[in-house]
């Protein structure tokens, strides 16, 4: 309808032309199937319509009968009509399905831009975010103009500006035990977008008591993962991890880092399968894990165990209900906050502690010092105060006598290497490190060390706005 | 005395002697091939190795004794995939010459 307003005759016959081959193509699809459904055996029919039914994919006979496309949908879909494995009955299972997708970032960028193209019926959008400058190199769903406003209205905005037919329903809340199954009881097919552990836990729990598919996928640097669990008896996440890792083995793109077309690509392959999924076709990945290995341009699918009869989610004897998920504390389970703010470590006494402006007034009025910088030496790089030793916690063991070297240069050759002298001061990126770096001078006899508290996100906030934060 | 820290190091190596001591009693040794992934990758710094260990040894005796090479290692022993030639092996599985055995400790990024 949308394309009428100001078409000229030849556009018009043009547009009739080609619906008419499509349609013809479609027709000639339609009969071909007829027929190979007569040829059929009731039996195996049966047994089809059970399995589909199970797992609350739109049965494709439904489709057939009562759901003609629209012209306007046998052109947009047209592409996908002619895929002999598609075709119509696919394209129907896909314009009746809904997804709902957690997390509107790196994965759920392109995951949200395929399934608004592909004419997924309806499309949730869970988020709690604003759009910030350092997401965009991956997170491409978004713009600049958008910097500071709601990601769930970002997102929205982008994939009815792709497909106004799809129904896009904006969830600007974050993903919580206590809404979860109210949210996630409206769609048929999870997409797990989410950037942290806790949130795998409870989602793929959610999933289980709802008895949805989910589709998992994970970035972090150069690699990524992707499963769909919870899917024709396959595992779900807790069949495979039933311990949470520890905090330390749990790693955030905004520490670690990640290249951005990484997790575009795992977020595409999400929305493959979730297309898989609702337009019942192909093989979705359960019961397999993808593996992919950007330097090495290699993806590796391995199988994995089946369904756990022990597993405390899906297994024989778990007593997970609707109420205990909701009472659940995954934040505790995991000992990692569901939210992706920083951690935040108080380890030193504040005698051992000074603020970024304490330290800018020290240095400005000429006090001798030391400042060791324990950032990995890549960070370094980016950006560091003047005057900084860079000495990277990974290695200060190996290097203490540097910094000894550093105070004796700094306050002549008064004593060993008790610094009593010339002062230290230990910075970081937000202040944890400088922290486990004076803890362990302390231990060292370094007993003057200081760390700066809040590292230089602090300096750039109360000190130099303009120093550049990443 | 300020030079007196490179100890965590050199325990490395204690693998190696237990294979040399099985060889010297006559039993036979098989070289499989582990992969690294995501946190495993980190922690070893590499994402492949050679292993040799002696006939018989299982899925679960290859890990631990990775995690000796690498007590890094401990950190994810809890929570991984560990496929056998790209499947699923329970621990009790006994590597042959040649398998490939994969550490996957899941990725939570996005
Ligand atoms: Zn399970």
């Amino acid at each position: 309808m949308d394309s009428n307003g100001v078409s000229s005759a030849s556009d018009i016959r043009r547009e009739i032309a080609s619906l008419e081959a499509a349609k013809a193509q479609i027709e000639d699809r339609i009969s071909t199937l007829q027929a190979q459904l007569s040829n059929c055996s009731s039996n195996g029919r049966a047994k089809e319509e059970i399995e589909e039914n199970r797992f609350s994919a739109p049965s494709p006979t439904e489709t057939i009968s009562d759901g003609q496309l629209s012209a306007d949908m046998i052109y947009r879909y047209s592409r996908h009509l002619l895929l002999p494995s598609f075709g119509v009955e696919a394209q129907a299972n896909l314009l009746k399905a809904s997804v709902l997708v957690i997390g509107a970032g790196g994965l759920g960028s392109p995951a949200l831009l395929y399934l608004a193209a592909c004419g997924v019926g309806r499309v949730g959008i869970v988020d709690h975010d604003v759009v910030e400058l350092n997401n965009l190199h991956r997170q491409i769903i978004h713009t600049e103009a958008y910097i500071g406003r709601s990601k769930v209205e970002s997102a929205a905005a982008a994939c009815r500006a792709i497909n106004s037919t799809v129904q896009i329903v904006e969830h600007k809340e974050a993903f919580r035990t206590s809404n979860a199954v109210e949210i996630m009881s409206k769609y048929d097919i999870v997409v797990d977008a989410t950037d942290n552990v806790p949130s795998r836990y409870m989602i793929s729990d959610c999933c289980v008591v709802l008895g949805k598919p989910l589709i998992s996928g994970a970035a972090l640097g150069l690699e990524g993962q992707l499963t769909v669990y919870n899917y024709n008896g396959g595992p779900c996440y807790r069949c495979l991890f039933p311990t949470p890792p520890p905090t330390t083995a749990c790693q955030r793109c905004a520490d670690s880092g990640v290249l951005g077309v990484v997790p575009g690509i795992i977020g595409c392959l999400q929305a493959l399968e979730a297309i898989k999924v609702a337009g019942a076709i192909g093989e979705p990945l359960s019961g397999r894990m993808l593996l992919f290995d950007a330097l090495s341009a290699r993806i590796r699918i391995v199988k994995i165990r089946g369904r756990s009869l022990q597993c405390e989610a899906c297994g024989e004897n778990t007593t997970l209900t609707p109420q205990k998920f909701r009472d659940f504390d995954y934040e505790k389970f995991t000992q990692s906050p569901l939210s992706t703010s920083p951690l935040k470590l108080n380890l030193l006494p504040t005698n051992a502690r000074i603020t970024s402006k304490e330290y800018n007034e020290r240095n400005i009025k000429g006090e001798a010092h030391v400042l060791v910088d324990v950032r990995p030496s890549h960070h370094y790089k980016i950006i560091s105060l003047p005057k900084s030793l860079n000495i990277p916690l990974a290695s200060l063991e190996a290097r203490l006598w540097e910094i000894s070297a550093a105070l004796g240069r700094d306050e002549g050759d008064k004593t060993e290497n008790d610094g009593s002298s010339a002062s230290l001061y230990v910075i970081c990126r937000r202040g944890n490190d400088s922290q486990r770096a004076v803890e362990y001078l302390h231990k060292m006899g370094f007993t003057s060390a200081k760390d700066i508290v809040g590292g230089l996100e602090s300096w750039a906030n109360d000190v130099d706005p303009k120093f550049p934060t990443y | 005395m300020t030079f007196g820290f490179k100890i965590l190091s050199t325990p490395i190596y204690t693998g190696e002697n237990m294979d040399s001591k099985e060889e010297g009693n006559g039993s036979k040794s098989v070289e499989i091939k582990v992969l690294f992934f995501a946190r495993a990758r980190d922690l070893t710094g590499m994402t492949h190795m050679p292993l040799e260990v002696s006939q018989g040894t299982t899925a679960h005796d290859c890990l631990n004794r990775l995690i000796v090479k690498f007590p890094g290692l401990e950190e994810i022993r809890n929570c991984m995939v560990l496929a056998l030639n790209e499947e699923y092996a329970p621990g009790s599985t006994v590597v042959k010459d040649r398998d490939e055995l994969a550490i996957i400790p899941p990725i939570s990024g996005g």
